[in-house]
């Protein structure tokens, strides 16, 4: 990516921004979030298939916001975070330049998030075939066994909260998981600690995540967690009609509608 | 063995359905008596983590109602409610609580036999699932304690 370095390098160099997050070679095959803050670290920016880490979690944390404004290396994945942040009122144009990195890795610069939105209302939210198969595999399963896959699936989780901290979403200063007052959901993994925990984040993340797939490549133990939030995605097609993240108009969880349907409610 | 006595708790919000209740009450209908109710200011209030504490607790059933649309005392309130419950149930099929448990309900409080009929029909419905023990299991609840209703 000689585009982004450079452009990099001309940001901090003329101090339109103050740090530019992207991309660097991590440990064995990894790669890991750089944050340049002088021109000489530009050059270990990278960008590649491995770069798959959501950058938009860092742009809510308080050690960033500080440094004064950043830019971004942005997929269209982080693009959509940011939007979403955007809306939350998390992050204006005031705060982020935003350089785009196409599906074909292309280098577009935003010059604002008007923009951003526009170019990823091209592309629809999809869940890839992979994932779509283990969805209809699970509705095929009857109650009992689906809970079985899932107390399962959960038990090994360990509560390291990579998955939250991987999320641009959960930017809570304080989760309703480290309440104690009172103790929503128990301190160790348990078997049924770890399930309310992990539907806690699903149904909060409802009409906000945005398919980055950041928890399930952060999980340690790869615990197919994404599944969750996929399948509340899919319920928001089917009952509210879906979302896209929006800089103006109501989230899909805040609002309603006199006429929503349901079969269940006697 | 005597009968399986089920513990249903009911989430009921304070203008409608903890209204009607006592209708049901006032109007000397004879109900099952499994079922404890907890008021709530407004349906909106009635958090997912509540419901799943209450199987956690040793629930065998749940009970949610509230006013019918159009009728909430502060406007919204139960259109909110009915957004949330409807993502919310979908994510407990899906996660593989039995959806059987939870009943919803819209119950105003002029329909003092119709809260009646719910409590009657879930404590069947449940009387005939049995006890949660597939939940009580993971919530290591003791079993003794949760069949005295």
């Amino acid at each position: 990516m000689v585009d982004l370095i450079k452009r990099a390098k001309e940001l901090i160099e003329s101090s339109s921004v103050k740090v530019v997050i992207g991309y660097e070679q991590g440990t064995g095959n990894k790669t890991r979030a750089l944050f340049v803050e002088n021109s000489e670290d530009a050059d270990k920016l990278i960008f590649d298939s491995r770069c798959i880490q959501n950058l938009a979690a860092y742009i809510t944390k308080k050690e960033i916001k500080e440094k004064g404004k950043m830019a971004v290396a942005a997929t269209l994945p982080v693009m959509r975070s940011i939007i979403q942040l955007a809306s939350e009122f998390q992050v204006t144009d005031a705060n982020i330049l935003v350089l785009g990195i196409t599906p074909e890795s292309k280098l577009i610069e935003f010059g604002n998030l008007a923009e951003v939105e526009k170019f990823v209302h091209q592309y629809e939210i999809e869940i890839d075939v992979r994932n779509k198969e283990m969805l209809d595999k699970l509705e095929k399963m009857t109650q009992p066994e689906r809970w079985q896959f899932w107390i399962d699936e959960l038990a090994p989780c360990f509560k390291c909260y990579a998955c939250r901290a991987a999320c641009p979403m959960c930017y809570c200063s304080r989760c309703t998981v480290d309440f104690n007052q009172p103790q929503w959901i128990p301190v160790p993994s348990t078997e049924l600690g770890n399930l309310e925990w992990h539907i806690m984040r699903a149904i909060h993340l409802t009409g906000r995540c945005i398919d980055c797939d950041a928890c399930y490549n952060a999980c340690p133990l790869s615990i197919p967690i994404n599944l969750l939030t996929k399948r509340m995605l899919l319920d928001a097609k089917e009952h509210f009609g879906g979302y896209q993240p929006a800089l103006k108009g109501e989230h899909l969880m805040s609002t309603y509608k006199p006429d929503d349907k349901e079969n269940f409610i006697q | 063995m005597a009968e399986f006595e089920p513990k249903i708790v009911a989430f009921v919000c304070n203008w409608c359905t903890y209204a009607g209740a006592d209708l049901t009450g006032t109007s000397r209908i004879k109900y099952a008596s499994n079922v404890r109710i907890i008021r709530f200011p407004c349906t909106g209030r009635i958090d997912y983590m509540l419901l799943l504490k209450a199987f956690d607790e040793g629930a065998d059933g749940i009970i949610v109602s509230g006013c019918h649309p159009n009728d909430c005392h502060y406007t919204s309130g139960n259109f909110h409610a009915r957004r949330r419950w409807i993502m919310f149930r979908s994510l407990c099929n899906f996660t593989g609580i039995d959806t059987n448990r939870i009943k919803f309900s819209w119950v105003s409080a002029a329909e003092g036999a119709k809260w009646a009929d719910i409590v009657n029909a879930t404590v069947k419905s449940i009387r005939e699932l049995g006890p949660y023990t597939e939940y009580k299991k993971v919530a290591k609840y003791p079993e003794k304690e949760v069949n005295h209703g």
